[in-house]
Order: C-alpha cells, then sequence, then structure tokens
C-alpha cells in the first residue's frame, strides 16, 4: 500500500509542479532572447485558444524568424556527395552552394558560386570565374583550390579526402561524370587551377549534361580546411558557403540550422533559423501543422488536399512536376517481349481515372518518358489512348487470349505513386476490363528493387525522379540497354535508340540534342517496352505565415529568401 | 541469491551468442542488398560491386559472422553502413528515448492498472467492476495507431493542449548530457524546458501504456479475488481491521507476484521499442533504428539493437526474479 500510495503522490505531486513551472515559463518573458517564444509553447495554446485557428499566431509571435521544415524521413548523411536520397540533398542545399544554381522553379542554370564561366574547344573545356570574398562557415576562403579539391575528392579513390575505407560512394558523380579517375569512361581529365578565382575543367569527351551537372546540389563545394581537420567524420559536420550553418543534428528528430551572418549576399537569409523535423506519419504531420507546431510539411496525402483547401491559415505549394510514374514491362520474359502485346496493353488502363482518384487531380497523364518541360520532349508523340475495345480487338488478333500475369506493386510511396496498392488495384480492373487477369504481388522494398532488377518480374510499378533536368538522367538510366543489369528494369534492347541517346549524351549543341532525343522518344514510343502513367505535381502544405517558399523540381531548394509574416 | 544472479547473467552468454546467430542469419537469407540501398536505385552494377567489397560484404558468411563478434568482444558494436558513423555512439540517443517513454508508460500503466484491478476485485460485480473491465477489455484490443491519432487530433489539434510529436521543443533544443530529457532538463536548470519535456510525454505515454495498463489491470484483478477468498483475509476481516488496510495492505502484498510477472515482461516488450507509438509522435526511439536499418539492410545495426534489445529484456526478467524473493521471502533462490 505505502509503494502505490507514495507512486501516486509522486505523480500528482510531479502533475501540479508541471503546471507551476509552465506557469512560470508563460509569466517571464526574459527567458531567452531568440527563443523566447518557445518556452511553454504548448500551455500557451492551452490557455484560452478555443478557436484553433489562430493557433500559428500564438506558437510563434512575429519577429521570430524560425522556420519548422517537417518531413518523413531523417537525412542519411550530411556529407552530400556521397549519398543519394533527397532527404539528405535538402538540408545539405541550405548550407552548401554548387558553382552554378538552378532558377527557383526549373532547371535553367545561372551563376552560383562561379559568376561567370566560359565554354572552349567544343565543349572540351570549361573555365569558371569565381565569386570573390566568399568564405566557408568555418571562416577559410572560398576559392580555386577548393573548387579543385572537393571534385578531386570525389573523383580520385586515392586521394586523401575520398575515405572509400570508411564507406564513403560517391554513385551521382561516378553516373555524372562516367565513373572516376581510371575508368574508361570518366570525363573529367584535369583541373587546373588559373587563378585564385579561376578554374579550368579539361574534359576527355563533350558531356552534354556538364555545366546542368554543376547546378547539382551534389556537386557543392565543401570547406578543405574542414575535410582536413574532421576527416571521415565530415558527414556529420558540415562546412560549406551557404546561407545556413550548421547546428545540431539528433538523428532521427531534428536538424537545427541558424544563420550564416558572414553570408556573401547582402541582407539574406531573412530566417534566422531552420529545423529540418522528422515526423514519419503523414497524418501525424498534418496534425502537427494544423496544431501550428510546424510551418512547412512535405508528403501531403493526396485525399487530405481537399479537405486543406480554404482551410483558414493554410496554404499550398506545388511542385513543378519532375517525374515519371510507370509500368513497366519485362522484355525479357514471354510473352512481354512482343511489343504488339505491350502497345495492346498501353490501350488499357485509364490514366484519367487513375489521377483523379490517387493523385487528386495532381498529376497529368503520361505519353512520354521525360516530364513535359524537359528538353526534347516530343509532344508530337500521339499518346496511346484509353480504348478498353481496341485493346482487346488487339490482344485477339495477336492470340493472347486468357492472359495472366503477376502485377508487381511497390510497397512504400513515392511522390510518383503516393498509394501503389490503390493504384494497383486501380489498373487490375483496367486489366479485368478487357480479360487480362493480373495478379498483385508485393514484397518489402529492398527486396523488391533487387528482384526486379535481376529481372524476377512480369510486369512492375515502379518511377523516376529527375534531378539536374537533363533528358539523360531518365533515357540513359531507364532505356539504355548498358543500364541492364541496373535501371532498366524493362530489358529493352534497342540498337537504334542506344545510338541515338549515346550521340544526344555527349552532344553539346541543344537543337541536335533536341531532334535526337526526339527522335529516340518516336521509337520508344512504337516498341512500348513500358506504359508512361503519370508526371505527378507533388503538393506540400504550411502555415500562410511562410513567405516565398517557392519548392523546386529537384525536390532540394535552398529557404535563403523564405521569411515568415506575422 | 548472490550466486543465483551470477549463474543467471553467465546464462546470459549462451542467449546472446544464439541471439547473434539467428539474427545473423536471417538478415542475411533474405534477399535484398546493403550496397544496393545505399547507392539507390540509380547506381551502376559496377558501382554496387565495388561497394560491396569495401564494406567486406563478398566475404563467406562465416568470416563476417566471426569478424563481427569479435569486435563484440573489444566493445565494438560496429560502424553502420547507412550512414558510416559508430553504432556505439549512435544508439544511446535511441535507447534513452525509448527508456524514458517506457518507464513513463509503465508508471502510468502501473498505477491505474493495478488500483482498478485492486478495487474491480475489492467491489466486484458493482457498477465500478463492469465499466472498468469493459475499459480494460477495450485497451487489451485497441489498435494503438488509432488511439496515437485520435489523441493527437483532439489534444493537439482540436484542444491545443499537449504536442503532436517530438521529445522537446524543436525550436528550443534541449541541451543533452544523458539524453534522458527530464534529467537533462533539470541537470541545466531549465524548469520551462522539464515541463515541456514532461508534456511531450503524456499523449505517446499513455498511447504506449494502454495495453500494459489493461493487461495488469486484469491480471490484478484475478489475483485479488483469489486472495481475497483465502481464509486468512476472512480472520483478518474478523479482526476489525480497516477495509482498505486488509486489501491492500494484506491482499495486494500476495496478489502481487503475478502482477509483477506481467510488469516485467511488458516493460521488456516496450523496451523493445514500440514501432506504432514511436512512428506516430515521432519518437526517436529504439524501435524505429531498427525497423530503419532492416529497411535498408543495414546489418550491423540490426544486429547490434537486437543483441541490446535481447539483453535487456533478460535483465528486466532477472531484476524481476530477484524481486520476487524480496517481496515474499518464502521464495528462496
Amino acid at each position: 500500500m505505502k509503494k502505490s500510495l507514495v507512486l501516486s503522490l509522486a505523480v500528482v505531486g510531479s502533475l501540479m509542479f508541471t503546471a507551476c513551472a509552465a506557469d512560470n515559463s508563460e509569466g517571464d518573458p526574459a527567458d531567452t532572447e531568440a527563443n523566447n517564444n518557445a518556452a511553454g509553447e504548448g500551455n500557451e495554446e492551452s490557455a484560452d485558444d478555443a478557436e484553433g485557428d489562430g493557433d500559428e499566431e500564438a506558437a510563434a509571435p512575429a519577429g521570430d524568424q524560425t522556420l519548422i521544415f517537417a518531413r518523413g524521413g531523417d537525412s542519411v548523411s550530411l556529407d552530400y556527395a556521397s549519398v543519394t536520397d533527397g532527404e539528405s540533398s535538402r538540408v545539405t542545399e541550405q548550407m552548401f552552394e554548387s558553382l552554378l544554381s538552378f532558377e527557383e522553379d526549373s532547371f535553367e542554370i545561372g551563376p552560383g558560386l562561379a559568376e561567370d564561366w566560359e565554354m572552349h574547344d567544343d565543349g572540351l573545356r570549361y573555365v569558371f570565374t569565381l565569386r570573390e570574398g566568399v568564405t566557408f562557415h568555418d571562416g577559410t576562403e572560398f576559392n580555386a583550390e577548393a573548387v579543385k579539391t572537393n571534385f578531386e575528392r570525389w573523383a580520385d579513390p586515392d586521394h586523401e579526402f575520398h575515405f572509400g575505407d570508411e564507406g564513403y560512394a560517391y554513385a551521382v558523380y561516378g553516373t555524372q561524370f562516367g565513373g572516376f579517375v581510371g575508368d574508361e569512361g570518366h570525363v573529367i581529365d584535369e583541373i587546373n587551377v588559373l587563378g585564385d578565382y579561376e578554374v579550368e575543367f579539361v574534359l576527355n569527351n563533350q558531356l552534354g549534361s556538364f555545366l546542368q551537372n554543376m547546378g547539382m546540389s551534389y556537386f557543392s563545394m565543401t570547406s578543405p580546411a574542414a575535410l582536413e581537420e574532421y576527416g571521415p567524420e565530415i558527414n556529420e559536420n558540415p562546412v560549406g558557403t551557404g546561407p545556413f550553418q550548421f547546428v545540431s543534428w539528433s538523428r532521427d528528430d531534428s536538424i537545427v540550422l541558424e544563420k550564416y551572418e558572414d553570408y556573401w549576399q547582402e541582407d539574406l537569409p531573412k530566417l534566422d533559423q531552420v529545423i529540418f523535423q522528422v515526423i514519419p506519419d503523414n497524418s501525424a504531420r498534418l496534425t502537427a501543422l494544423r496544431s501550428g507546431e510546424i510551418d512547412i510539411m512535405d508528403g501531403l496525402n493526396p485525399d487530405d488536399l481537399e479537405a486543406l483547401e480554404g482551410e483558414e491559415g493554410i496554404t499550398t505549394f506545388e511542385r513543378t512536376t519532375n517525374n515519371i510514374g510507370y509500368l513497366g514491362f519485362n522484355g525479357d520474359k514471354e510473352p512481354f517481349d512482343d511489343p504488339e502485346l505491350r502497345r495492346a496493353l498501353n490501350h488499357a488502363i485509364d490514366k484519367e481515372t487513375l489521377i483523379e482518384l490517387l493523385y487528386a487531380g495532381n498529376a497529368e497523364p503520361a505519353k512520354n518518358l521525360i516530364p513535359p518541360d524537359y528538353l526534347g520532349y516530343n509532344d508530337e508523340i500521339e499518346p496511346y489512348e484509353y480504348d478498353p475495345e481496341l485493346a482487346q480487338q488487339m490482344l485477339e488478333d495477336a492470340g493472347y487470349e486468357g492472359l495472366e500475369f503477376d502485377l508487381w506493386t511497390m510497397p512504400v510511396a513515392r511522390p510518383y505513386m503516393p498509394d501503389p496498392e490503390r493504384a494497383a488495384e486501380v489498373m487490375q480492373a483496367n486489366f479485368e476490363d478487357i480479360g487480362v487477369t493480373a495478379n498483385i504481388v508485393s514484397m518489402e522494398w529492398a527486396t523488391y528493387l533487387e528482384q526486379t532488377e535481376a529481372g524476377e518480374h512480369d510486369v512492375y510499378m515502379l518511377g523516376w525522379s529527375g534531378t539536374n533536368g537533363d533528358p539523360d538522367y531518365f533515357f540513359g538510366n531507364l532505356l539504355h540497354s548498358d543500364a541492364i543489369p541496373g535501371g532498366n528494369r524493362d530489358f529493352y534492347r534497342n540498337d537504334e535508340v542506344d545510338e541515338l541517346l549515346d550521340q544526344a549524351k555527349v552532344s553539346i549543341d541543344e537543337d541536335e540534342r533536341t531532334e535526337l532525343y526526339m527522335e529516340a522518344q518516336e521509337i520508344i514510343h512504337e516498341d512500348a517496352p513500358m506504359i508512361p502513367l503519370v508526371h505527378s505535381i507533388p503538393v506540400l502544405a504550411g502555415s500562410d505565415r511562410v513567405q516565398n517558399y517557392v519548392p523546386h523540381p529537384s525536390t532540394s531548394e535552398p529557404l535563403t529568401e523564405v521569411e515568415l509574416s506575422e | 541469491m548472490f550466486a543465483y544472479t551470477i549463474r543467471r547473467l553467465l546464462m546470459l552468454i549462451p542467449v546472446l551468442i544464439g541471439m547473434s546467430l539467428i539474427t545473423f542469419s536471417i538478415i542475411h537469407l533474405i534477399p535484398g542488398n546493403p550496397a544496393l540501398t545505399i547507392l539507390g536505385q540509380q547506381a551502376t552494377p559496377a558501382a554496387v560491386a565495388q561497394l560491396e567489397e569495401q564494406l567486406g560484404l563478398n566475404e563467406p558468411y562465416f568470416v563476417q559472422y566471426t569478424d563481427y563478434m569479435l569486435g563484440l568482444l573489444q566493445g565494438d558494436l560496429g560502424q553502420s553502413l547507412r550512414t558510416n558513423t559508430a553504432i556505439s555512439g549512435d544508439i544511446w540517443p535511441f535507447l534513452a528515448a525509448t527508456i524514458e517513454l517506457t518507464i513513463f508508460a509503465m508508471v502510468f500503466a502501473v498505477i491505474v492498472g493495478v488500483n482498478a484491478g485492486i478495487i474491480s476485485a475489492w467491489k466486484q460485480n458493482s457498477l465500478f467492476d463492469y465499466t472498468a473491465m469493459i475499459i480494460a477489455l477495450i485497451g487489451v484490443s485497441m489498435p494503438i495507431f488509432w488511439l496515437g491519432l485520435m489523441q493527437q487530433w483532439v489534444f493537439a489539434q482540436e484542444l491545443g493542449w499537449l504536442p503532436a510529436f517530438g521529445r522537446a521543443n524543436p525550436r528550443d533544443p534541449v541541451e543533452t548530457v544523458t539524453h534522458f530529457y527530464l534529467i537533462d532538463t533539470l541537470l541545466s536548470g531549465r524548469l520551462d524546458q522539464f515541463s515541456i519535456a514532461f508534456q511531450h510525454l503524456i499523449l505517446p505515454g499513455i498511447a504506449l501504456g494502454t495495453i500494459p495498463m489493461a493487461i495488469i489491470a486484469r491480471m490484478t484483478r484475478s489475483s485479488m479475488l483469489e486472495v481475497l477468498r483465502s481464509d486468512y483475509i476472512r480472520t483478518v476481516q474478523a479482526k476489525g481491521i480497516h477495509q482498505l488496510s486488509i486489501v491492500y495492505r494484506h491482499g495486494f502484498k500476495n496478489a502481487v507476484i503475478p502482477v509483477l510477472t506481467v510488469v516485467g515482461l511488458q516493460t521488456g516488450t516496450l523496451l523493445g521499442g514500440a514501432i506504432l507509438t514511436e512512428t506516430i509522435f515521432s519518437w526517436p526511439g529504439i524501435g524505429r533504428y531498427v525497423f530503419d536499418a532492416i529497411g535498408n539492410r543495414d546489418y550491423p545495426v540490426i544486429q547490434s539493437g537486437i543483441l541490446i534489445i535481447a539483453t535487456m529484456f533478460v535483465f528486466i526478467n532477472l531484476i524481476v526474479d530477484l524481486l520476487y524473493s524480496f517481496i515474499d521471502p518464502r521464495i528462496k533462490y
């Protein structure tokens, strides 16, 4: 009896104590300078805020420029070049800058850490003129040597900062620049420091996407002094030139960044602090937004979008589409090696209904692999219209009756496929309408990727998101025969297409590239290695206090200009 | 009792070796390749092969296993394949988060569950008894994610009383020393932060404590009913001792052993990490840590995480066993 009595007393006591403590913090505004609103946030709201809508104001009074960005998963590393996940670059984008930068809502390149750049010798030599007076967060100066160190670190497995033995791998560098030092396809031959603020890249081969690559967040500049100081622990000690600098990281919870006072752009950034908060559950994240605990949330369920329309205090942001969701066929397996069958099945899918049901209208039906505003997008292509009767007729003509296959369904939601299971059900019904039986199968994600790469599947669902706005990133990874085994899970092999893609990849003439890609798309359309489903438009939601926030199609955008209004 | 404790601790060794063998075999048997998940969908096969070699994943299983166990003997939990950081450094904050939440949830579960069970047994077939047992039945069968979402909706969104996510206010991070936020905030003398951290514990703590609470209530009730029917209780009643004292002092003391067993098992389970609660309330605990590692095939993290969870489970149950003889001197080891 005594024990439980003591325990109950202790709990009652601590509750009372909590209440008192909370009162104190509320009544004592001189707590801390920067975070004075923070203490007792929950209590302030409880005070008498019954309307519910005014919560945000109570949570963060005017003048406080701390933005909380909530997302579904944590960053893997803060060393951007050694990881590939979007959650990592979303954060590093705030702390690091590349030689070039993208327009705020497109992949149009402009000056970044380089003020000016010139191409020589038909694209075999590029000279960048760097911005002067830029410093890293550790106070050291940004110059041509720093550029050289960074690029050589990724390219050269023997470089002192490569950290290969510690498990570092620079996959994106390898994909974008044709491998590493010593590899046959490696494009960058040498990097020469011409002066303190002038650096030259000499290439072995032309590379159509070279300048585009220079804008990617994967190729940002880290302080060489920090690489020296932290060594392989650089992944937890990021030091760049960007608008915000690193404060703390508590894994699976939050990453705190603060304004870099010596940032080279006058009067920027406008925010004092940015916090990336992990909230794994989509509904919980929305609740946190509605209660005013966070300012922007990623990963809004399309279903919730309608409910948010017209809700006071909340606004939505659309990200320009930069992806493709598709249904692919395994071209190595019978009967999917028959293009006539693949074309017939292309007519079976009702993309409009899919978009209505699963994307709440926030998607465009796809007819090509690349998103519509990409270089070389072929708008002349006549899409395979939804026409079940035609599909059935075509199947009969080709002699496929009672066709049955496994429809591999992704186990995880992705921006291009927010609810794979329901999508599979919709398509299953579409197939049933033409007398085709699709059995939905699903497995865990890592297994799914491995098995589809190995060609175990019949028909599978997957998608792709762009990172540098270059069409080669889609075509080269998904439909070139070199990407077998790899991203080409359709096992699509067409020498003509390979040839066109190879030419387009190295060409530096935009018109020529456009033409080559246009032609490739015609052949691909005819061969129909996949059913292009949709280009989705990811939607984010946020408090209407958030100003100047423009989501970038690459999924990571600098929050330099963002501010919070009253 | 000392010899018993030593014997139990020695038994831990084969248990852990067995655990590690099973974990190791299972994670290597399931398909999925860590190098592939690290490099992402767009990785080239050459890059995957190279990374596998770097990570030592193409060594024979036996070599990989002995390497891992040798490291473990030297107190090295290994390094995460995904983040390239030492697990021994990474794991503590997750563990502390889970322990803090578990303690809170169990304190809630024990106080409410034990008292509800005692009163139900005492006033058997009363309105209180029926209500409490119906609530307990609902509690046992409640889907935790649903309860959590409802709590968030009511208390965070509609009423705005309690925070919906995390362990502290992200705008005002806690200075961490022990990673137990209630202790850290007191150490830094921030009572305001202490209160915030406490508020963050309430919703997830109740969500997590609901099932154990219900189980404890039912166990306490049945155990108490048995004791209250026994002869010595009638004797005590005959002596005219106060009801409250009969029930709590004389009755409960003899009914506590099975309750304690349940409490121990439940605590052990919760310490293993409650993925649903941790996910809904964005609680950075050990469950999510290991769960994410499984998805990414981060072998060393899975192995070390499961070993630590298993060790804690064994320890909790050892403590419970030792408590038996403390509570009931008739039990001797």
